[in-house]
């Protein structure tokens, strides 16, 4: 999704290779060195990193029981008593709870993605190598996939399905293979074409042996671009879903859900209400900066 | 070309036959009895029966998948379990009111993102480009429907300028573009609508354009005293093609994809429409939903396809 | 394993071709047996087309060919581009599977169940790839590369390393400085030994080269082919060397097959072939290599047109379409190469060449050269003074 087009970051052009310190080298080292040297992805990566501490250490951070409901103080406003961002419609502590929603948040956002990586990476990579009848099955099933808009996808399997964060990541988690199968695959099929695939073939390298060493690692960088920019893509379903009522359960915590029990409330206090929004832009927006600053890093022609 | 088109044309009909098989399973992905999925609760028997045999739940599900199909080619989607209505019936009614926020926002989307994509452009690396690529950043990481909720707050909350919510008074039926009594009612989710598109339009205008103003011939012109606006021109022309099929495929996804927009605004559309249906548990009408929209977005690929290789033939594809 | 034979650097193209490597344990056939004999071999690709997809023609990349590679000898293998030479390279490897055809390693057919076991014939023949871009993986440090192949075959992770050390030495690239380095570390030449190496590391007694040296400076060419000769005596190898250069196949080879459109139109000894072609197409090619030379630019083209299109190769003789000679009879009859000829005969796919064949030209066919081709070849040049 995200091909936002930022300055590249100073040339590092073939030619400036031989200025590297003798250990930088490798493709994944160079790929570090750039992304240490971008101060845009670096900024962001540390939104996340914050957002994740936020998410793990939740129950020492967060002031107050995100569950725990007040009929008195329902719907007060920022700063209102020791409630750092005012509460809910059940009178609950908004800070806790937006501490707390980071869970299920980047939980949906991150655990479809890598699921998809790896099944619709592994379909791909098989498709992609084997080719032939295989490539074909593979690929022509995974098209019935891409003949929805993703939303639309999510929303039919996990409104079959009934609602639920397991059913919610099993609706992503289709959601995301085929467009990572079609990745892997497209990858695939170049990497597979070159000669020191085939001089592999001709040590007599088995199937599973050239795929491992051979392939995977030349398939990894778009593949793994690819995935970095469906995280947001991801968290944005996911709250979505939940916002329809088909992904997490209340009182569980999740920003989509919150959006969607405080929208009655946007009358009495608009503000506390796109709270939960603005959590969820902020994570997806540096999702979305990190893949692009990833991309570019990995854009790299050896 | 036309060996192309035929091509695209055969490769879209098992795709198609895919969509409807991905369709007639959903009612096998509901938990429990897919019997009890298709029927009201207060179902007397005689239904029951009428049902079963209509669906014929005793025969073998690749018999019962063509029945279905059969019916829904003739246009039978079955029955909703809320209203009793033929699901065929409500999904036209709910497409059409879709087709109107979808229409206008890809328009909205289009117009102003073109500009602003051209723009950036020719200002490569100027503070207009540097505001169009966040713009477009935003655009793919704002959760929309908060967005609608943002602007529902602005403009009907605090400003009272336009309504919240709803299809005016009239409803589905009263409504007309011609109306400000009836557009006003559209225009919050047109806006919030457009904004994922204008985004990626925004993107693939500014790469179209900058690649088409960076070849050489654009300096040579340049050099022979061709005036900038000029220059301009022949840059937009080149790109408009490409971009109008980001457009095309980016009205199918929001054909597709207005649950969330419609339910924020209630505006009694497909999405709106699917909404209810999982909120009732009601999968007849969700699967004639998703079948219908996800048709729709097959064909628009597919014309999108197809018109892009009329105006440009010059684009081989596989 | 392999025979460390450091005998005189003396010229190793010998004016015999059979030559016998000296006792090989990994000779089984014995001396008389051909490394590799190769029977009608034929590849076809099928081109795909129309609404739906269906094959709608096949092109001839390898259409009938047949050879043998003697023990110890170079062949090489020349044509235009697209004639179908690297397709037969990938045959001869069996990387590609054969539409039809033989392959025959020192007495074992290849590729079929009582044939030789494919594991034993990935051993016995490598293949040195031309693209030093795509031939190796920009991910792995070249040792691991070249260790890639005795890895598969059982070798420990330490010995398939210190064996790629040692190799890496064998080609001339310092171990300790090359083997950790990453492809795009490296220079096409640099590359291109390891290529070589990454062959030798299964001790091979047949490799294949691929226009091994085509995407090389000259200067480097040069070296590179000295190295290869050097290897060749060192490792007791057999060549098959394709390439475009005709230059470069003269140095190199002792035998020389011409390939034209999918088929074998000349094969003979490299010194016969270059004073004494035969074939029309041969002809053509030497002295479009002589216009090469700015002194002895010609006016005309030697050859007339493009090469016809192998999808739908010309009837009767394939060359008939850019040949001076044509006459009725070639555009019917399709000449073949002489059957029974010995790989020491000099023998052509022509039919002015074929008494029976009924050719108006036969016995009269007007001498290639005015002056014979004594001049070497220019890498040879460069190389001798390496
Ligand atoms: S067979 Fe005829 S056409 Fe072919 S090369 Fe000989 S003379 Fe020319």
């Amino acid at each position: 999704m995200s091909n936002a087009t930022t300055s590249v970051p100073s040339g590092l052009d073939a030619g400036g290779l031989d200025q590297l310190s003798p250990d930088v080298r490798s493709y994944w080292q160079m790929v570090g060195f750039r992304l240490r040297h971008d101060p845009v992805t670096l900024f962001f990566g540390a939104v996340i990193l914050f957002v994740i501490l936020a998410a793990i250490f939740a129950p020492l951070i967060a002031p107050k029981d995100p569950t725990l409901t007040s009929m008195i103080d329902r719907l007060k406003p920022i700063g209102y008593k020791d409630y750092l961002l005012g509460t809910d419609e059940l009178g609950r502590d908004m800070t806790s709870r937006l501490i707390w929603g980071a869970r299920s948040s980047l939980l949906m956002g991150l655990m479809p993605v890598v699921f998809a990586l790896l099944i619709g990476g592994a379909l791909g990579v098989i498709a992609g190598y084997v080719g032939g009848k295989t490539n074909m099955v593979i690929m022509r099933i995974m098209d019935v996939f891409y003949a929805f808009p993703s939303i639309l996808l999510a929303v039919a399997i996990s409104g079959a399905m009934g609602g639920g964060m397991l059913n919610g990541l099993i609706s992503l988690t289709i959601v995301f293979i085929p467009p990572m199968c079609r990745i892997a695959e497209t990858a695939t099929t170049q990497v597979r074409g070159l000669d020191f695939v085939e001089a592999a073939r001709a040590t007599g390298g088995g199937t599973g042996s050239i795929i491992v060493t051979h392939i995977l690692g030349n398939v990894l960088a778009p593949v793994f671009v690819y995935a970095s920019g469906m995280v947001s893509v991801s968290i944005l379903l996911a709250s979505g879903l939940s916002f329809l009522g088909l992904g997490v359960a209340p009182p569980t915590p999740d920003w989509g859900l919150m959006l969607s029990t405080l929208r009655q409330a946007i009358y009495m206090n608009p503000i506390v209400c796109a709270l939960p929004g603005v959590a969820i832009l902020i994570t997806s927006l540096s999702f979305n900066m990190v893949s692009d600053g990833l991309r570019q890093a990995m854009d790299v022609k050896l | 070309m036309l060996n192309y088109i035929l091509r695209r044309v055969a490769y879209a009909i098992p795709i198609s036959l895919g969509v409807t098989i991905f369709c007639f399973a959903l009612v096998y992905l509901a938990p429990g009895d897919p019997l009890t999925r298709l029927l009201p609760d207060d179902a007397t028997a005689e239904t029951i029966a009428l049902i079963k045999a209509a669906y014929g739940f005793d025969k073998p599900i690749p018999i019962q998948y063509l029945n279905w199909l059969g019916r829904a080619l003739t246009g039978d989607l079955g029955q909703s379990i809320q209203t009793n209505r033929a699901v065929a019936d409500e999904v036209l009614i709910a497409l059409g009111n879709t087709i109107i926020i979808s229409t206008a926002a890809v328009i909205l989307a289009f117009t102003l993102a073109f500009v602003m994509g051209t723009v950036a452009a020719y200002y490569n690396g100027g503070v207009a480009d540097r505001v169009a690529t966040s713009v477009s950043v935003l655009g793919v990481s704002i959760p929309n429907y908060w967005f609608g909720i943002v602007l529902i707050i602005i403009f009907a909350v605090n400003l009272r300028w336009l309504p919240a919510t709803g299809m005016g008074p009239g409803g589905s039926e009263g409504f007309s573009i011609w109306e400000w009594s009836s557009v006003k009612f559209a225009i919050l989710p047109v806006l919030t609508m457009a904004m994922v598109p204008i985004g990626i339009i925004m993107r693939s205008t500014r790469s179209a354009v900058s690649e088409v103003l960076s070849q050489d011939f654009v300096q040579t012109l340049r050099a022979k005293g061709m005036g900038e606006a000029a220059v301009l021109r022949h840059a937009v022309r080149n790109a408009l093609p490409g971009v109008l099929a980001v457009m095309g495929l980016q009205f199918g996804y929001l054909m597709g994809g207005s649950i969330l927009i419609e339910t924020i605004f209630t505006w009694p559309g497909t999405g709106s429409l699917l909404n209810q249906a999982i909120l009732n548990r009601d999968i007849p009408v969700l699967q004639g939903t998703i079948l219908v929209l996800a048709l729709i977005f097959v064909m628009t690929n597919l014309a999108v396809d197809i018109l892009q290789t009329a105006v440009d033939p010059r684009i081989k594809r596989g | 394993m392999v025979t460390k034979e450091k005998s005189a650097d003396t010229k190793a193209r010998a004016p015999s071709v059979e030559v016998v490597p000296p006792g090989d344990p990994r000779d089984r056939g014995g001396p008389a047996q051909p490394m590799f004999m190769v029977r009608d071999l034929k590849k076809h690709f099928p081109v795909r087309g129309g609404a739906l997809n269906r094959t709608v023609a096949k092109v001839l990349a390898v259409d009938g060919v047949s050879f043998e590679v003697v023990k110890g000898e170079t062949l090489g293998i020349v044509g235009e581009s697209g004639c179908g030479k690297s397709t037969l390279a990938r045959l001869l490897m069996h990387l590609i599977d054969i539409t039809d055809g033989e392959l025959i390693f020192d007495g074992e057919e290849v590729g079929v169940r009582n044939g030789i076991a494919m594991r034993d014939f990935r051993k016995a023949a490598q293949m040195v790839f031309q693209d030093s871009y795509s031939s190796l993986n920009p991910r792995l440090p070249v040792e691991d590369s070249i260790a890639y192949g005795p890895r598969v075959h059982g070798m420990s992770k330490k010995e398939a390393k210190n064996l790629a050390r040692e190799l890496l030495g064998k080609v001339g690239l310092r171990p300790e400085v090359f083997g950790p380095r990453y492809p795009h570390e490296l220079s096409g030449g640099q590359k291109q030994r390891v290529n070589i190496a990454r062959a030798l590391a299964m001790s091979p007694r047949l490799v294949i080269l691929d226009e091994a040296v085509s995407a090389l400076d000259k200067s480097v060419e040069a070296q590179v082919l000295n190295l290869l000769r050097h290897l060749k005596r060192h490792f007791n190898l057999t060549y098959v060397f394709i390439s475009h250069d005709l230059n470069v196949v003269q140095y190199i080879s002792d035998r020389v097959l011409v390939m034209y459109l999918g088929e074998v139109v000349e094969i003979g000894p490299v010194d016969e072939i270059y004073a004494k072609p035969k074939h029309p197409y041969t002809r053509a090619l030497l002295k479009s290599r002589l216009s090469m030379d700015p002194d002895e630019r010609m006016d005309e083209a030697p050859i007339t047109g493009d090469p016809p299109n192998p999808i739908n190769p010309p009837s009767g003789c394939r060359f008939h379409t850019r040949c001076q000679f044509a006459e009725t009879l070639c555009k019917t009859v399709a000449p073949k190469l002489p059957e029974g000829a010995r790989p020491s005969d000099h023998v052509t796919a022509c039919h002015m060449y074929n008494q029976t064949a009924g050719h108006s030209l036969f016995g009269k066919v007007p001498p290639a050269f005015e002056t014979p081709v004594a001049e070497p070849a220019s890498s040879a040049r460069v190389a001798a003074k390496a």
